[in-house]
């Protein structure tokens, strides 16, 4: 008796559970116009929505999904976006937070899909969770697009089937940093890096110096840096690189770390003798302003923000977004955005081969592989990974705060060709970097 | 412990196993992590009766979690058996190696010092670029005597280990706790000079006691690992440990059962909070803690026990 | 030379920093005997209402003095407010029960709390910054100093004199140093150990605002900043002894040197200096360096 008195309890607060979460998701689904012939598309979207990574990446991440399928839903998303939803189908999302481990997210990722029953999922900042998600998919053959994790590993360790990226990988932001950094330092001596020592940090600097050791040899490492993740002080680390001669300074550095960084770099004249790149600048710098020094070398994990080209698309993404939430859209709004359209457009491409009926997710998964399609900052080929890895062009720039309008800028912008920071297909991106860069198209 | 009690534990799991092909698959992948949770609480049962809460029961977790992923990784072994022997032993040797420096301490210290190790651990684990770093590595799933389940078969093979191991260890534990070792921890956790005084060495007996528990918490990491096929550093943090804790406080030292209960009960108000309230589930969390210790001080254990206890009054009468 | 200078001060302020958020703690247990794993909270709602207090005062364009002023008083101020709902609502309810029970009383509040504060304030990050730049820099030996970071080691000291004449030349501080020794027999001679237990809780809880309102002008004040305090106070109070104000100054200098000292020459030790510092010096003085031996109860 008692057991079952238990478990009436628990499916009561289960189905009450379910309730609350889906007040919201009828909230939206009223405000766009009724297909009563096609079921919706369920689909989940994993963000950070507490904890120290919300505030960069999880909420803008969020917003973005939030504002792209409602608009998708709509039909109001300039070509070649302009049909409604998912090849008609309205898109229903749910959203779930990302903090936790990567035991929880693994938990919550079955639950979606299994419980929920989730036609998709869009997911995961992490580069942890994105790894520890990446099996699960495959088992439960859930279509699964990672949004914004960079590790080069997901794609390079074992072939996936339902799992795609249309987010290039995190190589490519220290092979542009670095030859960047040479444009603007052809002589570089020699150089220094402060990283968090985390995967994410490890892994940038480790890109950062073989890159540049491929292209400018005679330039040595002076410091090398990874103070703890989240640290917020960095007095020591800090003091380590003012007693070197080191002309530029390697981070990739995000939110709460980056910002403090900057501040206390800044009241100790770092800058002054060293100048800095930041390879995730571009989420601090509407924040910071006149705090970062003119000239510091800034990049956004793709053309995006600033840096993106004035598209149709792009400018009516940033009317949007800007109408609504009253702020710009940083790279990570971005990211969720191109996969987002990543995932309609394979859904579009499969129900046009079916004749515009609803593509069954193999059918999806299919059209996806090698997909090309246009995001709002960049065209989006999958070619590596076998085809389920994306890459684009990206872009750096020089930060420099002007004060006539008060407005934080990026100028010299330069953009380098996807292939000419990418592996090719056959590659590992160490394997690549090793090889000096075997291929590269820069032109 | 009966033979009687023994068959009702056994028919009980016996009709969880039977019950797994009609139950929702998330459900039984949920239950599965909930029990590598039990597993651990299981161990710092044996700990807190003698007075001893360690803040790094995370350690051994990891040391669990990570030799079965090794193992695979770098031997090749998918065995899920040899797996999860492998790391039970591991665990214990770990545990056996630092348990001449811990079983020197007792209350806040042991805590505190249990915590120290554990960070050390995660902190070698985060240098390790080959592994992954936070990121961490994926297992490779197992096989089982030569069977290589795959899809739904793989979550129902992990369940019924699951279950299996359970059993071991309720058995076990159970036996350990009503044997003199195991009666003691009582004295132990009261005056330990008056222990000594009865010609036993308290330090070896907290030995034990923590070995034992490293052998289930590299069992339970070992489950994790296998039933989520990824492993990481967060599994050696502080926070790991916090909330093993946090269970045992929830289902309370009197019983073994309540162990897994109070697992799943965590597991399961974890995931209708994170559906409730995406953006507050530690908030749920917490005064779920909180409530309990307010107002269920000896964990929701002694509310079965009492619950027994009035009904074997009532037969009495 | 310049790297002794630098490791040197980069210790001292590093030391400094840890000693203002460990010496609550460290007080705290000291008299209570409580593990405040909420400590980490009211440090990051100290650091919060410190950056919209400096928000605020500087948005009117008011004199820079008054920032640090307002930093002060919104530490103050949130710590005594936090500090009584937390004591009065919660740990007086459990005062006597086991110690353990009670370090889970407060860490399932600073689960709370962690998302309390991202109801108030926002998952973006706050910024204050003008505390920090305003107050300049000069150069010792070739090395820029932040004026900020020094003045904090001379807080810091003057807090650690401040603290040791409470204590021995007060008489409220006469009868925390009674209940410290033995609860029991203050209380037998008539010590009203409840309120010095509110007191003390108070005051640690101000001086844990403290620790995170002084940080908040060099960092981007974000959530989840309370964790990672929690575990580094408790490491510089186990090195030091538990409830050892002495203690909790020479812990803190000790991790902040070799921290430093790590930073500078190894760079790769970093990450485990503070545990293994812990670890070695539990190994040789469990009860930490200035703990007093128990008494054993037969």
């Amino acid at each position: 008796m008692q057991g079952t008195s238990i478990r009436a309890c628990l499916a009561r607060k289960v189905s009450a559970a379910l309730l609350f979460t889906a007040l919201p998701i009828a909230a939206v689904a009223q405000t766009t116009p009724a297909a009563p012939a096609v079921p919706p598309v369920k689909l989940g979207i994993v963000t950070f929505l507490t904890g120290p990574a919300a505030g960069p990446f999880g909420i803008p991440g969020r917003n973005s999904a939030e504002i792209m399928i409602e608009m998708l839903n709509a039909g109001k998303v300039p070509a070649p976006y302009a049909t409604p939803g998912l090849a008609g189908a309205p898109i229903l999302p749910k959203f779930v937070d990302e903090a936790g481990s990567s035991a929880n997210q693994v938990t919550e990722f079955r639950n979606l899909v299994q419980r929920d029953g989730m036609n998709a999922v869009v997911g995961y900042i992490s580069s942890g969770n994105c790894l520890a998600v990446a099996p699960v998919a495959e088992e439960l053959k859930a279509l699964t697009v990672f949004w914004d994790c960079g590790t080069p590993r997901i794609f390079e360790e074992k072939p996936l089937k339902y799992v795609f990226r249309a987010t290039p990988h995190a190589t490519m932001d220290n092979v542009a940093a670095a030859r960047y950094v040479l444009k603007k330092f052809p002589d570089l001596a020699s150089f220094s890096g402060i990283n968090q020592n985390y995967a994410w940090g490890q892994d940038s600097w480790r890109d950062f110096v073989a890159a540049m050791k491929a292209l400018a040899p005679k330039a040595t490492v002076d410091k090398e840096l990874l103070p703890k993740l989240f640290a917020g002080e960095f007095g020591a680390e800090i003091s380590a690189l003012l007693t070197t001669n080191s002309k530029v300074v390697h981070s990739s550095f995000w939110n709460g770390d980056l910002e403090s960084f900057i501040v206390q770099n800044g009241a100790r004249g770092l800058p002054a003798r060293s100048t800095m790149v930041y390879t995730a600048g571009e989420t601090a710098m509407f924040r910071l302003g006149a705090k970062i020094p003119d000239g510091t070398i800034i990049g956004a994990r793709g053309p995006h923000g600033v840096m993106a080209p004035d598209t149709p698309l792009n400018k009516w993404f940033r009317g949007v977004y800007e109408d609504r939430f009253a702020t710009s859209p940083t790279y990570p709004a971005y990211h969720m955005a191109q996969s987002i359209l990543g995932l309609k457009s394979a859904w579009d491409k499969a129900a046009a081969a079916k004749g515009g009926q609803q593509p069954s997710i193999d059918e999806v998964v299919k059209a996806f592989e090698g997909l090309e399609f246009e995001g709002p900052s960049a065209k989006i080929r999958m070619a590596i990974g076998n085809g389920h890895q994306g890459i684009a062009d990206i872009a750096y720039g020089s930060f420099r705060f002007n004060k006539a309008e008060g407005k934080a800028e990026i100028v010299d912008i330069v953009r380098y060709p996807a292939e000419c920071v990418n592996p090719p297909a056959n590659m590992t991106s160490t394997a690549w970097l090793e090889a000096g860069m075997p291929g590269a198209k820069c032109n | 412990m009966t033979g009687l009690r023994i068959l009702l534990g056994a028919v009980i799991l016996g009709g969880l196993g039977a019950a797994a092909p009609f139950t929702p698959l998330w459900l039984i992948s949920l239950v599965t992590l909930a029990m590598s949770t039990g597993l651990v609480v299981c161990g710092l049962i044996i700990l807190w009766r003698g007075g001893l809460v360690p803040f790094g029961q995370a350690l051994f977790f990891a040391t669990g979690a990570y030799t079965v992923a090794l193992s695979g990784r770098w031997f090749g072994l998918t065995d899920a058996f040899l797996l999860i022997g492998l790391a039970v032993i591991m665990a214990a040797l770990v545990a056996f190696v630092v348990g001449f420096l811990l079983a020197q301490y007792r209350e806040i210290f042991f805590a505190m010092l249990s915590l120290a190790l554990s960070m050390i651990l995660y902190g070698v684990l985060v240098k390790s670029e080959t592994l992954g770093s936070t990121d961490g590595i994926n297992v490779t799933q197992a096989s089982f005597f030569g069977l290589k389940p795959r899809g739904p078969g793989y979550t129902f093979a992990l369940f019924w280990l699951a279950l299996g191991m359970v059993f071991t260890a309720w058995v076990g534990v159970s036996a350990y706790l009503g044997s003199v070792a195991g009666q003691l921890a009582g004295a132990i956790r009261d005056n330990e000079i008056r222990v000594e005084y009865l010609g036993i060495s308290v330090t070896r007996l907290v030995h034990l006691k923590l070995t034992i528990s490293a052998a289930l918490a590299g069992a339970g990491g070992a489950l994790a690992a296998l039933s989520i096929s990824h492993v990481d550093p967060q599994m050696a943090y502080w926070t790991t440990s916090g909330g093993f804790v946090f269970v045992t406080i929830l289902a309370g030292a009197a019983s073994v059962p309540a162990a897994f209960l109070g697992a799943l009960l965590f597991e399961i108000v974890r995931t209708i909070a994170v559906a409730l309230l995406p953006g507050g589930w530690q908030l749920i969390l917490g005064s779920v803690l909180l409530l309990t210790i307010l107002f269920v001080p000896e964990g929701l254990g002694s509310l079965m026990i009492r619950k027994r206890a009035a009904v074997t009054e009532k037969g009495a009468a | 030379m310049i790297t002794v200078i630098a490791i040197v001060t980069d210790g001292l302020v590093y030391a400094a920093w840890l000693f203002v958020v460990a010496i609550g703690l460290t007080l705290i247990f000291g008299v209570m005997k409580i593990l405040n794993v909420a400590h980490g909270a009211f440090y990051a709602f100290g650091a919060y209402a410190a950056a919209t207090a400096i928000g605020l005062y500087f948005d009117r364009g008011w004199p820079v003095v008054g920032g640090y002023l307002a930093i002060a008083t919104a530490a103050i101020a949130i710590g005594l407010v936090m500090g009584y709902i937390l004591e009065r609502v919660f740990l007086r309810r459990v005062y006597g029960r086991d110690e353990v029970v009670v370090v889970l009383i407060t860490y399932a509040l600073f689960l709370i709390l962690e998302d309390v504060l991202i109801l108030i304030w926002g998952t973006d990050g706050r910024s204050a910054y003008q505390p920090y730049t305003e107050a300049g820099s000069f150069t010792v030996g070739g090395l820029p100093l932040s004026v900020y970071d020094i003045g904090l080691v001379g807080f810091a000291g003057l807090l650690a004199i401040a603290s040791s004449l409470a204590i021995k030349r007060t008489t409220f501080g006469r009868l925390l140093t009674a209940v410290i020794y033995d609860r029991e027999t203050a209380a037998a001679f008539g010590v009203n150990v409840t309120r010095v237990y509110t007191v003390t809780f108070l005051v640690g809880a101000v001086l844990g605002a403290l620790g995170g309102a002084l940080t908040a002008p060099k960092i981007s004040v974000t959530p989840g900043l309370g964790v990672e305090v929690i575990v580094l106070a408790f490491a510089v109070v186990a090195i030091g002894g538990m409830g050892s104000m002495e203690g909790a100054l020479v812990g803190a200098l000790i991790v902040g040197l070799f921290r430093a000292g790590a930073v500078h020459l190894i760079p790769q030790l970093e990450l485990f200096s503070i545990y293994a510092v812990m670890a070695l010096v539990l190994v040789f003085r469990p009860q930490g360096l200035f703990s007093r031996a128990q008494p054993r109860k037969i």
